[in-house]
């Protein structure tokens, strides 16, 4: 299936560059990890508002997260695509994938700035900080996300990316996907779990 | 043939089942939602546990079908398992050393 | 360095300055690993020496109040990120492929990219001598000595910012090593057959690819503060001071342990090879190496104990730390065990490492003592504590180090180092760590704080004081003779062969220095000690049979290590424009690095 494996002996029989992304994912989880630690070990500590509670929209949020899940099936429609040598469909689930993870982008934008129009900002209180800074990550992650697709995209454009490069798909949809699932995660601690007096 | 599928340790689920992935990950989403606006249950000891378990199985979902853990070799579930095991312990931890228990 | 004109680049015909830049080789890397981190060793030293100086006598005014802090906390930071982690990433990078019978590391590229992030790291972080903001909030600056309000210069902008550089450089190694180790050895090469070296610094980067995100995390929420006014570690709007410490020691305390296995790996290594003995018990001992790496991760609030956590927690991380002592205890006997009956040669290498073993156990047994809580509360902040880590850094992981260093020597540079002068490093190191570290077990327990400037002659210390002081110029000067030792051999050594301590592992198969391409013939093994077992491998020819690929240098790395540096510049400058431009650099790097033609 890959070629990366033709011609060099490895001593698993796995792709080189696979091991090392699913271990730099595990280094993720830490990462991640310490921010959520940090969010929920502050959540309702706050001194001053506004609290998650009086700001956090739930019904906004539902939608961009919904939007992350299908960018998720997009990715791995994508990846399918590319593995059968569909050129045609590689370009049309790559350009979902990277569009839709733009889309929420585009609702986090907004979220942000009508938080800071309500008072909310990174100085404000313990929640200002520790949600900007754990969703902020997310987004930046999410960023990333996207101009790697586009570059993807860009290469299946060429007709650079045929199915001998899938394992170059498939460990961006691995990023893909782990961001995903970070946001799983985020909507239902930050969101939906909402602790702290004003409950 | 059985030969085959060694050589191929990552042998892809179908359209099918991605589809099928993507339709409960919805409708979980939707459960998790529709929970949050049920008065009956926000506000009591029910909602954290609930939403945790079904978050955990869309998480789960997601790793085993999209990122291919559950047909790929068992070093990869072991190098992100054991990180992502730490990562929650880490987060107990801090939650109880700084006193995040009290509501 | 001269034994490097031995390798030469039959790939580039430009200049060789230019070829040291652009260099993907492990062997290449792993000696500018090493030389980098020797340099900041020896500025390490040098503000050791300053700060023993001030305190050779009470109430000495050598230097300030200020000047002192910015010494311990550098000298902390210095030894810990750019002397020792990058002296052993130097042995991950020289030795791991050549033991586990590689042509080079997974990731060639990446390496460089870590190296020139770590050598540019280093340097961000000692160019604050220069605009005289040196950090001086200690190695562990503890909130909210570290806030805006209590430190308003850019001193603790330039640590904060350092480290997050310097992790960045371990983490990029550690997915580097990590896929190299379980992807790329030789047919054979089982992961039992490995040699310890290679096992322990296989755990070691586990533990750095866990630990490291805590710190950048707490780094970033510590930046935050400070550039935005965010409230992370602010106690006026809620913010609770214990959760830098619970973040800094959950990664501060593995890192006890990213210091210390590898070089517990190197003693492993050297033992076996001078007693003529096989390693005992080698699966005990990578299992114990295992444990040790788990349970480091459930002891962090040790170092916590006079912060008043409570009876639980107290117990919990008392009862966990001492546990650790079960499997080092283990090693040290296995260690003792292999010299056991063997035929020992006392050679220089051999020498460190018994001298290891005896300090790191004596460190060991006074860490035993402040893992009980009751006890540690008597010896928090004191001397003691400076005691403790000094034996288990110095008399253990620099030890272990200098064993290596003579160890590998010949392998690396195809020339030993001079024993005599050798030996009389050990004996100079040995008799100074003891004389200036021994004092400060009793110089701490007779109440002296660590990390202030000076002190009192009613104290009665000053006597000790001085004898630690002669102690610590004494370690300074073996430094020096193992300076002249590296001078001295560049030119007038004795060639080593293949094989000049009769070793068993695989990197001593081939010539020394290595070929470019490290075996002419990939290698397959049949035992744990291939050198040491008939039929144990393959005979490696000297001429390859046939003409091997070597992959080029690249200079992408260096320019994506520096946009990424550039980037910290900008932001301790509180300038978006330089940080934009070193990341737009960084960007079209990364893109020109994952585009450019680079056959392995």
């Amino acid at each position: 299936m890959s070629t990366a494996a033709i011609g060099h002996y490895t001593s698993t029989g796995q792709d080189t560059r696979k091991i090392a992304f699913w271990t730099f994912i595990g280094s993720e989880c830490m990462l991640f990890g310490t921010l959520i630690a940090t969010y929920l070990s502050y959540e309702g500590k706050s001194v001053v508002g506004p609290t998650p509670q009086e700001i956090l929209n739930i019904p906004l949020t539902s939608v961009s997260t919904f939007v992350l899940l299908m960018s998720s099936l997009a990715m791995v429609l994508a990846l399918a695509a590319v593995m059968r040598g569909d050129t045609r469909y590689s370009k049309v689930w790559l350009a979902t994938t990277a569009v839709l993870g733009a889309v929420f982008l585009v609702f986090q934008a907004f979220e942000f700035t009508q938080f800071v129009d309500e008072g909310l900002k990174i100085s404000t209180n313990l929640f200002g900080s520790t949600f900007f800074v754990l969703t902020g990550c997310h987004g930046l992650h999410v960023l990333v996300g996207v101009i790697w697709l586009a570059t993807l995209l860009i290469m299946s454009a060429r007709g650079k990316l045929g199915p001998e490069k899938a394992m170059n798909v498939e460990i961006a949809g691995l990023y893909w996907h782990f961001v995903d699932v970070v946001w799983i995660v985020i909507f239902t601690v930050v969101y939906l779990i909402q602790r702290g007096p004003a409950a | 043939m059985s030969q085959e599928v060694l050589e191929k340790p990552s042998a892809h689920p179908s359209a099918r089942v991605y589809l099928s992935i993507a339709a409960i990950l919805t409708a979980i989403t939707v459960v998790e939602v529709a929970i949050f606006y049920i008065p009956a249950i926000r506000g009591t000891m029910v909602l954290a546990p609930v939403l945790l378990l079904l978050s955990a199985g869309k998480f789960a979902l997601v790793v085993m079908f999209y990122m291919h853990l559950k047909p790929d070799s068992k070093l990869f579930t072991a190098i992100f398992t054991a990180p992502l095991v730490l990562a929650a312990a880490v987060i107990l931890a801090l939650m109880t050393l700084l006193g995040a228990w009290v509501y | 360095m001269e034994a490097t004109a031995a390798t030469p680049d039959s790939l580039e015909s430009s200049s060789r300055l230019w070829s040291w830049i652009t260099t993907t080789d492990h062997k290449r890397i792993g000696i500018l690993y090493g030389a980098t981190a020797f340099v900041f060793l020896l500025i390490g030293g040098l503000e050791a020496m300053l700060i023993r100086w001030q305190l050779m006598k009470p109430d000495n005014d050598f230097v300030s109040a200020e000047t002192f802090n910015e010494l311990f906390t550098m000298h902390g930071t210095t030894m810990i990120f750019l002397a020792l982690m990058p002296l052993s990433a130097a042995f991950f990078n020289f030795i791991i492929p050549l033991q586990i019978g590689a042509r080079d590391v997974a990731f060639p590229r990446l390496n460089a990219f870590s190296y020139w992030v770590f050598l540019l790291g280093g340097l961000f972080l000692n160019a604050s001598f220069l605009f005289g903001a040196a950090p001086d909030a200690g190695w562990f600056g503890y909130a909210n000595l570290t806030s805006i309000q209590y430190s308003p210069g850019v001193n603790i902008d330039f640590w904060a910012m350092g480290l997050q550089i310097l992790g960045i450089a371990s983490l990029a190694a550690a997915f580097n090593f990590i896929a190299t180790i379980i992807n790329m050895r030789a047919p054979g090469m089982k992961l039992m057959r490995m040699p310890v070296f290679t096992w322990m610094a296989f755990i070691t980067q586990f533990i750095i690819v866990t630990a490291f995100p805590v710190i950048t995390v707490a780094l970033v929420f510590l930046m935050f503060d400070r550039m935005f006014g965010a409230n992370f570690y602010n106690p006026n709007a809620g913010g609770d001071l214990l959760l830098w410490q619970h973040l800094f020691w959950l990664f501060g305390h593995p890192e006890v342990y990213i210091l210390i296995l590898p070089t517990m790996g190197m003693v492993s290594e050297i033992l076996p090879t001078f007693s003529r003995k096989p390693l005992f018990g080698y699966p005990v001992i990578v299992y114990s190496g295992i444990l040790i790496g788990t349970i480091g991760w459930g002891v962090w609030s040790h170092h916590m104990f006079a912060s008043g956590m409570g009876a639980a927690a107290d117990t919990y991380f008392g009862a966990a730390s001492m546990l650790i002592a079960i499997p080092t205890g283990v090693k040290i006997f296995n260690w003792i065990a292999t010299m056991w009956g063997g035929k020992i040669r006392f050679t220089t290498p051999m020498l460190f490492s018994i001298a290891f073993i005896m300090l790191f156990t004596i460190g060991g047994i006074s860490g035993v003592m402040h893992a009980s809580p009751p006890t540690d509360l008597q010896q928090t902040d004191t001397y003691f504590v400076v005691a403790h880590l000094h034996y288990v850094l110095f008399g253990g992981a620099f030890m272990g180090i200098f064993g290596a260093i003579y160890y590998w020597w010949p392998k690396v540079f195809g020339r030993l180092l001079n024993e005599r002068l050798g030996k009389l490093h050990f004996w100079l190191a040995f008799i100074g760590l003891n004389v200036t570290f021994f004092p400060m077990h009793l110089i701490g327990m007779l109440g002296m704080p660590r990390r202030v400037y000076t002190y009192s002659a009613e104290l009665g210390v000053g006597g000790m004081n001085l004898a630690a002081t002669i102690g610590a110029l004494t370690l300074g000067f073996s430094t020096l003779v193992l300076v002249y030792n590296i001078w001295h051999t560049a030119a007038k050594g004795e060639k080593a062969g293949k094989n000049p301590w009769g070793a068993a592992t695989l990197e001593w198969a081939m010539s020394s220095p290595p070929p470019v391409y490290n075996f002419s013939v990939i290698p397959e093994v049949t035992s744990r000690l291939p050198l040491w077992t008939v039929g144990g491998m393959n005979e490696i020819p000297d001429v390859p049979p046939e003409p091997i690929h070597v992959p080029g240098g690249s200079y992408w790395p260096v320019l994506a290590a520096l946009g990424l540096v550039g980037f910290f510049t900008g932001a301790l400058m509180h300038s978006l424009w330089v940080a934009l431009a070193a990341a737009a650099v960084l960007v079209v790097s990364v893109f020109k690095w994952a585009f450019e033609p680079f056959e392995m």
